[in-house]
């Protein structure tokens, strides 16, 4: 890791921070990519409360790279603590988003295609799927970390923003790599706005402009075997988002269970920094001429 | 780390090479695509830079700017301006690496509702992202700012 930040930190010195209004939100995806060359670093953590079993304190990294206009590149690594249990890390995850329309339209989809190698000990819920509930996680981390699995995640994200209201919606459908495990099926869906429209002409961190705020809500929809809601999730979660000028973005959220199936509170924060040109950055590591 | 300590350090350590393997790659693919850009940018610019503005609609061309009339609108542009759009077209909308300047006769004739469209739309097939998640009236502004330029 020492390595990986050593090798990553010219880099990032010396490429351009850059500001950019980021989505308030922790689990929905808007239609909006990275800007090409730009990385993103994020970091989230999810704090949740467990009816049986030890609350949690999940988390990951998160590196966000627009590679052209219409194709983004994401690299997970999640990691959780479970207390009184013990503290692993639990698995990555790499995804990539394309948009196949050039321009806006009524609803912009974009395709969104993840494949995961986590372990049953993940518990950072960044999609809630199929039959995932809350006693899922009230397994001793030692016994739920033997079991990895490798799935394939598909999302169809479709968004639309109109008057400064963002709404997305993202039906998802989620397959292991073991023939024997049904496809499982899952949503997330939110609307978020700024809330101010206009800018004002001072340079300012607490402008009204600079905070996003929104609701989301996300759950399973079973899978092939047992389609239907029963043994299922779900969750409400406001959002709120503050883009500092400088570049980093700042996120709340405190989500709610909505059955006896989810967790009854799940409280996530996340910050992130974005770096524009840093792909030009490397590029002139690489002995391209400014 | 209580348990199968040694296991997860070689899982981070993997990780951490996947990564930098995985960002490799995406970035110099990226390069690829900005280093063509920049080499259109230095030969052919100025003409094939704007062929864009000659393919916003009709229908778009006559969008008159709500915020003509605000006194404060250009300088609110230009704080936009420098927080989105000067990374690529430079600080002083000469034109950058990847943008091509902002202060081109072909973008000083174009009407506002053309410089709107193609601030909402993108030229994604070129490198420029869509920006319509910039609230109408901020693109606006950023609109007044663009034609307050000598």
């Amino acid at each position: 890791m020492l390595l990986a930040i050593c090798w990553l930190l010219p880099w990032v010195l010396c490429a351009r921070l850059a500001g950019s209004q980021e989505s308030p939100y922790f689990v929905t995806y808007d239609h909006y990519l990275e800007e090409p060359g730009n990385l993103e670093v994020e970091y989230f953590s999810t704090f949740g409360t467990q009816g049986t079993g030890n609350d949690f304190h999940a988390y990951w990294i998160e590196f966000e790279y627009g590679v052209k206009a219409w194709y983004t590149t994401e690299l997970y690594l999640d990691g959780q603590t479970t207390f009184g249990d013990s503290t692993i890390f639990t698995g990555f995850r790499w995804e990539s988003r394309i948009r196949p329309l050039q321009r806006e339209h009524f609803l912009n989809p974009v395709l969104y295609f993840e494949y995961e190698q986590i372990s049953e000990a993940d518990k950072i819920l960044k999609e809630v799927e199929g039959h995932d509930v809350a006693q899922d996680h009230a397994a001793p981390d030692a016994l739920t970390r033997q079991t990895v699995n490798h799935e394939l995640e598909f999302k169809l994200i479709l968004s639309k923003t109109f008057n400064g209201w963002n709404i997305a919606i993202n039906p998802l459908a989620t397959k292991s790599l073991l023939p024997s495990v049904p496809w499982e099926f899952g949503y997330a869906t939110g609307v978020s706005r700024p809330l101010a429209l206009k800018a004002s002409a001072q340079s300012c961190n607490l402008c009204r402009e600079n905070f996003i705020a929104g609701l989301e809500m996300y759950g399973g929809l079973g899978d092939t075997q047992n389609p239907g809601l029963h043994d299922t999730s779900h969750y409400l979660a406001p959002v709120v988002a503050w883009n500092v000028p400088s570049g980093w973005t700042l996120r709340l959220s405190p989500g709610f269970g909505l059955n006896d199936s989810s967790h009854r509170l799940l409280l996530r924060w996340g910050v992130s920094h974005e770096f524009a040109g840093f792909g030009d950055a490397v590029g002139r590591l690489f002995g391209r001429r400014p | 780390m209580k348990d199968h300590g040694t296991c997860a350090g070689w899982r981070i350590l993997f990780s951490s090479a996947a990564l930098l393997l995985v960002l490799a790659a995406n970035v110099l693919l990226g390069f690829t695509q900005s280093r063509n850009n920049a080499v259109a940018q230095t030969d052919a610019a100025p003409r094939h830079s704007y062929a864009e503005l000659e393919k916003v609609p009709e229908s778009a061309r006559g969008g008159r700017n709500p915020l003509e009339s605000d006194p404060t609108a250009a300088a609110a542009g230009g704080k936009l301006y420098q927080h989105y759009c000067a990374v690529c077209h430079g600080n002083t909308a000469d034109g950058g690496r990847k943008g091509p300047s902002l202060r081109a006769p072909e973008v000083r004739a174009a009407t506002p509702g053309m410089l709107f469209w193609i601030l909402t739309n993108g030229v994604v097939r070129r490198g420029m992202p869509v920006w319509s998640r910039i609230p109408e009236p901020q693109r606006w502004q950023i609109v007044s700012y663009l034609k307050s330029l000598d």
